[in-house]
Parts: structure tokens; C-alpha cells; sequence
């Protein structure tokens, strides 16, 4: 007899397998260079990332670290700025180049094909480049009216302006771009700075992709001589400067929406708390139906969007809530937030919610070793923080085990909203 | 390649199954035929708006997303001018849940009124987000009543106004779903370390018990052949002068497409694109400027926008653009730039593979346009386009009568 369909009841559930992480094949160049390869897929290509410590953490003015990593390939000993973008787009290869506080990356996305076209030019932006005068006014102007055009926008004015409040506004954590600051930079001051950070001893490689048998050894030939030597960067200590005031207000005329931000100075990775803020990150607003998405968002219609992110660095970290919200709601969407936050305080998780958020973390997690670039992703940050594969199995491990009862001790440690740092960028002062 | 195998149930729902034996992860795309474009012209973003509907709760299940998470699989979707689609990524071995909440969606809403009023609030929200509350963020709904006087196309699939979803109502709601979330009008994709075997009996168990409704038969006003170039000024509060200018292209299906597109990629691919490298670069007169289709499956546009430097006057920048485009008029490509384009279109295809979710996605909008095999044909055809197709299609597109442009200035 066939069973009539139960459309009430959830299929049954299977647990969450193990997680299975590949682990990279890890060698040294001639000169030491450390090379991560991550050897799969189904499609004949590959990315090679160079990690440099060449963040904005390094920069003596603001603007340089990333103007420097951009101006790479705008110009290098044996390529014009035109000839280098013609032949990178002739071979369907593409480059990315990205600065953040901590490092900055420059990474060729190629297919294997035609890699013996574009390694080289890989090996031109990041060893010989020239930063023309030229090229460099062309970048300038040009990120100028993109941080005017950002100016204008709420989300970015948050972003940019909580920083300082909690770090401090001269921390390398807590400085952001002004208007002016691009005037002071000259295409001199990053040949300088290309110099002290863009050498052997601070550069790491991540591969991902099917890897050509050829790959280690066109590595070492481009990357692993003594032409490109330097002394590893070290990180002075900075100490955190947070305001005195809690509450912070940036005036925005005229918009329709507030952007919020709120948080406060954290830790990094390796800190034993920081996977069970993970946890407890997800449950506040790190998901869909978190906290704060189903009351802000799916039971209010306050916001389009709303969530919460645990943010380590390599020295220290930050914990932040960021949304915008109706001008009109900016009030009770702070009482809402501040509400959720002392739910998570007062009352333990319930079992069948902190169930659901351990499986969608295991989902998250797998998604995140899918695939060779996802896995060289997921190592990159491991790496960075000099870390190991450990780390994640024990993040695996936390959030399958961890107690609502610790959970709740972690929200009333450091969720505690009295604790907490708020920025609102809107139309009127609450 | 991209193998799959495809069958339909017999209240019309296409399916596809793609077996990708190198991940843990399936993916199920599921695609309505319904867009803006089928939206009546004083209902506009109702499409979209639907769109957030379909979370709020089947039949049997008070909340699509809850059950999704509990398996730790993740989803979203989203609406555009030609239809609608929903996507989730799942471990594979929980994939019936997926089964049971797409099937239920598509079985029967619950057509909630708290729902209804909260996702109303939630897209007059995101309307501000990404259009009102960003600088140049309205440029797109001046510009398609400019392209567009009697063709759908002439609205934003987020609607005209925040008033048109703020007074959509219940029963307006209930119609549309009647009318376009059926089987006959979905194409369901499911791509994976899956059996087609397995896919079939999961399709026919809870799918094929849902009644077919009517196939909707799109019967669209066609758009008038654009006589004469059409411009609008506006002034706004923005920190730079920008221009926008569109000019009708074909429809997807039209053989010129492919050379149409790569048109595009010969004007604005990479940084070596024409565009960046005369106009940017070399002559300063734009901070960045883009040349790009807009994706639609019937007759869309062809559209170029950027944003001048300061102090650079609109008409020295409309002239210098014109400069780039009638040399594509006047001259023939040459086999290297084109076979540049072409080795780029070679590599993103290469790299889209890369994903189930985008595999999938890729498989049911073929599906959609009427074969998903021609999601294997691309890359032919888009080889196939020779330095004459260029000029041609070129010369069909650039036609001065045939542009609508956008003076987008600056409040001094």
C-alpha cells in the first residue's frame, strides 16, 4: 500500500557528516618563499595567490598601501600599463588585486592553457613595476571621485567612520580615507613603499586548481631568486584608543535610510573565546534567520538587511552589528537590537534553535572546503594568523559541542549592550 | 560540457538533473516563468514583491528558510525583467528536505497577511537601499521610460514607485500566484553527486502530485521601432556629472547576439577594453566608463555609462565617446582583438564550472529559452562570429535614432 505523503513532517534529518578538509602540499622555494597547492577540481585552471605584508597597517600616509598594490600593473619594466592589460586579456586571465589592513594580495586568475603566457606577467607587476606619473594620475583622479561618490552613501560612512571610534583614530585599525589624503600621496612615495613591503620575505603563495606538472618549477624560476630579497616586516604594537563617549552620531541629510553600526574591540583568531563567538555571532545576526533578521527584518519589515560579524585580525579584532534602516524606525530599531541582546544574556538559547544553528554552521562549513579555491580561501586566513588545519577542526568541534550555557556567558562577557559602542549615520539625531 | 539528462512530469514540470560526482554540495534551482515583464503597468514590482512572498510560509510550512537551515543548506533568489528564480545549495545527503519545501511552495502559499505586510515593508525598504537612498541610484528609471514607451521593458523589475507595492493587496496576490506559479511554468534543476533515477522518483513523489495549471501565454505590446534619438536631463545631488545611453539590440535568441555581445567586450572587457583605455586612461575625460548588454531575452538594450571627471563638460565627453563608436563603425576589427574577447568569454566559462549552484543556474535558463543544451553551444557560437558580423551588428546598433541618452548632472 503506498503511504499517503505527509507533507506536515519534515523529511528525516541526517546528521551533519565529517567534514572533510584536504590538506594542501606545502613546499619552499629556493629562497625560502612558502607555496600552498591545492590540487583538484574538474576545470583546467588555476589561481596563484601572492600574499604580501604590505597592508595598510605598513603605510607612513594613508592611501598608499592600496594605491600601491592597484599601480602594480600600470606599467612594469618590460610592459606598458596598455600592453601588460592587452596581453592579460588576449589570454582570458585576469588579476586581482586587493589591500586590507593586515596584508594585501595579488592574485592571477588563469587557465592553465595559457599559462605560460600569463605566469610572466604575474612575475612583472609584482617584482618590476614602475608606477608611472602618468598611469598614477589617471588612479588618483579616479579614486578620488570614487571616495566623493562613497561619501554620499550611509553604509559607507558607517563602515569607515566606527573603526576610529573603537580603535582609535590613529590606530593603523581605526584610520580611514579622507578627502585630501590622495593629494598627499605621490607616485615616488609608492615606489617607497613597493620596496619595504613587495620582497621574498614577506610574501607567501596560495595555488588552487588542477596543477600542471611544470607549476613548482616556473614558480621557483619566476619567484625564488635573491633579485627580490628583503627583510620580513614586523608589526609594532598599537594599543587600542576607544572614545569615552558610547554614542556616536554622523549627520547624513536627507537620507532615507540610517545605517547603524554597533560593537566593540574583540580578538583574533586564536583566542579561546573566538569560536564560540562564532556560535554565538550566528545566532545574533550571522544567518538568515537570526536574531536580529527575524525580528528587525521579518517581523518589524524595519530593514532589508541586518547582521552581526565577528571580525579577527592579526592584532586583536572587533565585533560589529550593521544594518540599514527606515530613517523614520532608527529609534526602535535600536531598542529592538538592544533587546536582542539582552535576550541572549538573560535567557540560554533554546535547544531546538542552537540544533538548527550547529547544522547550518556544518552546512556553512562545508561550503567553505568546496572546492580548491574555496579550500585556498579558507587556509589563506589560517595561514595568515599562523595558524593550522587544527583550528578549524576545532571551530567543527565547538560548534557541534558548545553549551547554550556558555553561550550565555559569553553573550553577558561581551554582548552586554551597556558595553557597546553605537554609530548612527542618518538624517536626525535620535 | 555540462551532461544532463531531463524529463517532465505530466502536470508539465521540466526537470534536469546534472551528476557532479567532485562535491558534497547539490544544488536545486528552480525558475518560474514570470517577470516584471508580465506585471500590469500599475502594479509594478509585483513580481519581485511575490518573489519575498514565497518565504513567508507554504501550506504545511510555516517558514521556508527554518527547515532549509536545519539541514545546513542556505538559499535566496531573485527576480528580473524575464522571470523569476530560487536556488538553494544543500549537504546531498538531506536533499529531500528540499524536495518537500519547493514542492510545497509551489503546491499551495499560505498566503499570510502578517507576511504580507512585513515583506511589503522589507521591499519599500530595499527599494531605498539600492535605488532612492544611493547616489545616481534612480538613474535606470529615468532611463527605460526614455528606451522603452510601450514594452514592459519600460519599467524597473523593483517597480516605478514605492506606492505601487505599498498598495498592492491580498487578493491581487493571490491571483498572481494562480496564474504563474504553476509546473507547466517552472524548470526545476538539480545538480550534484545525484542519479537521475534518484532525481525522478524525489520529482514524481512530491512534485507530481501537484495539479497543472493553465501555461501561460505570454502576449507582450511590442515595443515601436525608435525614429529619433531621445534625451532627458535631470539634476541631482551627486558629486559628479554621469551619463547614461542605451540603444535597442536584439533579442537573445537572434543570431546577431553573440556578436552583439561581444561588441561590448571589444568596447569595455578588462581594463584593455577600448573605452578605459581612450577615455579613461588616455584622454581623462571619464573616472571610469562601461559598456554592457542588459541581459534581457527579448529585445533589451545595448547600454554605455559612465562618470565624467570633474570639470569636463557633457558635451566634450558625449563627443569623444561618439569618436570611439563610429570607429567601430567605420573600421573592421582586427582577428586579435576579436579572438581577445573570444579567449575571454573561453575563461569565464571555464571558471563558472567551477560551481554546482552556477552549473545549475546556467542549465535552467537555457531550459527556459527552449533547450538547455545550448548551454553547451556557447562557446561555438561565439566563436563562430567573424570581423564582419562585428561591423554589421555594430552598424545595426549605433543608429543615431536609435539612442536614448541620459544627462545625468550634477547639482553645482
Amino acid at each position: 500500500m503506498p503511504t499517503k505523503l505527509n507533507r506536515k513532517t519534515q523529511p528525516a534529518i541526517q546528521p551533519p557528516g565529517r567534514i572533510y578538509f584536504p590538506q594542501p602540499e606545502i613546499y619552499r622555494l629556493s629562497n625560502g618563499i612558502k607555496v600552498y597547492q591545492f590540487n583538484s577540481g574538474t576545470q583546467d585552471v588555476i589561481s596563484i595567490e601572492m600574499v604580501f605584508t604590505a597592508g595598510s597597517w605598513f603605510q607612513q600616509k594613508p592611501f598608499t598601501a592600496m594605491a600601491t598594490n592597484l599601480m602594480l600593473r600600470e606599467g612594469t619594466l618590460n610592459y606598458s600599463a596598455q600592453k601588460l592589460s592587452e596581453t592579460l586579456d588576449y589570454f582570458g586571465a585576469h588579476f586581482e588585486n586587493t589591500t586590507e589592513r593586515d596584508n594585501a594580495y595579488v592574485t592571477l586568475y588563469s587557465l592553465n592553457k595559457h599559462l605560460n603566457n600569463t605566469l610572466p606577467l604575474l612575475s612583472e607587476i609584482v617584482k618590476n613595476p614602475l608606477f608611472p606619473q602618468n598611469e598614477y594620475a589617471v588612479l588618483a583622479g579616479k579614486q578620488r571621485q570614487l571616495l566623493e561618490v562613497n561619501r554620499q552613501k550611509v553604509n559607507f560612512l558607517a563602515r569607515t567612520h566606527f573603526n576610529p571610534i573603537i580603535f582609535g583614530k590613529s590606530h593603523p585599525y581605526g584610520m580611514f580615507l579622507q578627502t585630501g589624503d590622495i593629494d598627499n600621496v605621490s607616485h615616488t612615495d609608492l615606489a617607497g613603499f613597493h620596496k619595504d613591503q613587495y620582497h621574498s620575505g614577506n610574501c607567501t603563495i596560495i595555488v588552487a586548481g588542477l596543477v600542471n606538472p611544470g607549476l613548482m618549477k616556473a614558480l621557483d624560476e619566476h619567484f625564488g631568486g635573491t633579485d627580490w630579497s628583503g627583510t620580513p616586516s614586523e608589526r609594532e604594537y598599537y594599543k587600542p584608543l576607544p572614545t569615552e563617549k558610547k554614542n556616536h552620531f554622523l549627520l547624513k541629510e536627507g537620507a532615507m535610510q540610517s545605517a547603524i553600526r554597533m560593537g566593540n574591540l574583540m580578538f583574533g583568531r586564536s583566542h579561546p573565546d573566538f569560536a564560540g563567538m562564532k556560535v554565538l555571532n550566528a545566532i545574533l545576526g550571522g544567518y538568515f534567520g537570526s536574531r536580529l533578521m527575524i525580528n528587525l527584518r521579518e517581523d518589524k519589515g524595519f530593514t532589508y538587511g541586518i547582521g552581526s560579524s565577528v571580525v579577527p585580525l592579526l592584532q586583536g579584532g572587533y565585533f560589529v552589528i550593521s544594518g540599514e534602516v527606515g530613517a523614520e524606525v532608527t529609534s526602535q530599531a535600536l531598542s529592538e537590537i538592544n533587546l536582542e541582546l539582552l535576550r541572549l544574556c538573560n535567557n540560554p538559547v533554546p535547544e531546538s534553535e542552537l540544533a538548527l544553528v550547529r547544522s547550518y554552521l556544518s552546512g556553512e562549513m562545508l561550503r567553505a572546503v568546496d572546492g580548491p579555491l574555496a579550500q585556498a580561501s579558507l587556509y589563506r586566513e589560517l595561514i595568515e594568523a599562523d595558524l593550522t588545519m587544527a583550528h578549524f577542526e576545532a571551530l567543527i568541534d565547538t560548534v557541534q559541542h558548545i553549551s547554550a550555557q556558555h553561550l550565555q556567558d559569553l553573550a553577558i562577557k561581551y554582548l552586554s549592550p551597556e558595553k557597546l559602542f553605537t554609530l548612527v549615520v542618518g538624517p536626525e539625531e535620535i | 560540457m555540462v551532461e544532463f539528462d531531463r524529463f517532465t512530469l505530466n502536470n508539465g514540470l521540466r526537470v534536469i538533473v546534472h551528476r557532479d560526482t567532485s562535491t558534497p554540495i547539490v544544488a536545486m534551482n528552480i525558475i518560474y516563468n514570470v517577470g516584471s515583464r508580465d506585471e500590469h503597468p500599475d502594479r509594478t514590482g509585483f513580481a519581485h514583491l511575490f518573489e519575498h512572498l514565497m518565504f513567508g510560509g507554504s501550506v504545511n510550512i510555516p517558514r521556508f528558510d527554518e527547515p532549509l537551515e536545519r539541514v545546513g543548506g542556505e538559499n535566496n533568489a531573485f527576480t528580473n525583467n524575464d522571470f523569476t528564480n530560487y536556488y538553494l545549495t544543500v549537504p546531498g545527503h538531506n536533499l529531500e528536505t528540499a524536495f518537500w519545501l519547493e514542492s510545497d511552495r509551489m503546491l499551495e502559499l499560505a498566503f499570510s497577511a502578517k507576511s504580507f505586510d512585513v515583506q511589503r515593508n522589507v521591499v519599500v525598504e530595499e527599494f531605498r537601499q539600492n535605488y532612492l537612498n544611493q547616489p545616481y541610484g534612480d538613474a535606470w528609471m529615468l532611463l527605460r521610460p526614455l528606451a522603452y514607451k510601450v514594452h514592459p521593458y519600460r519599467w524597473a523589475t523593483i517597480g516605478v514607485h514605492p506606492s505601487h507595492i505599498e498598495e498592492a493587496a491580498m487578493d491581487e496576490v493571490r491571483e498572481f500566484y494562480a496564474r504563474f506559479y504553476n509546473p507547466c511554468n517552472a524548470i526545476m534543476v538539480i545538480a550534484g553527486n545525484v542519479e537521475t533515477e534518484q532525481i525522478k522518483e524525489l520529482s514524481e513523489k512530491w512534485f507530481g502530485v501537484i495539479q497543472n495549471g493553465t501555461v501561460y501565454n505570454r502576449n507582450l505590446p511590442t515595443e515601436p521601432q525608435q525614429t529619433e534619438a531621445r534625451t532627458l536631463s535631470v539634476n541631482r545631488d551627486v558629486p559628479f556629472d554621469a551619463m547614461y545611453k542605451a540603444w535597442h539590440m536584439c533579442s537573445r535568441m537572434d543570431a546577431g547576439f553573440y556578436a552583439v555581445d561581444l561588441v561590448s567586450d571589444i568596447l569595455s572587457a578588462g581594463q584593455s577594453g577600448r573605452l578605459n583605455q581612450q577615455l579613461v586612461k588616455s584622454q581623462r575625460l571619464f573616472s571610469d566608463i562601461n559598456a554592457f548588454i542588459s541581459g534581457d531575452i527579448e529585445a533589451g538594450l545595448f547600454v554605455i555609462t559612465g562618470k565624467l571627471m570633474k570639470g569636463i563638460s557633457m558635451e566634450e565627453a558625449e563627443n569623444a565617446l561618439q569618436v570611439e563608436i563610429d570607429k567601430i563603425l567605420s573600421t573592421a576589427v582586427d582577428e586579435t582583438e576579436l579572438q581577445k574577447v573570444k579567449n575571454r568569454v573561453e575563461a569565464i566559462m571555464e571558471f563558472s564550472e567551477m560551481r554546482v549552484l552556477e552549473k545549475a543556474m546556467n542549465l535552467a535558463y537555457y531550459e527556459l529559452l527552449g533547450d538547455a543544451a545550448q548551454a553547451n553551444e556557447l562557446l561555438a557560437r561565439y566563436a563562430s562570429v567573424t570581423t564582419s558580423d562585428i561591423t554589421l551588428e555594430a552598424r545595426k546598433l549605433f543608429k543615431p535614432e536609435n539612442c536614448s541618452t541620459l544627462y545625468y548632472f550634477a547639482n553645482k
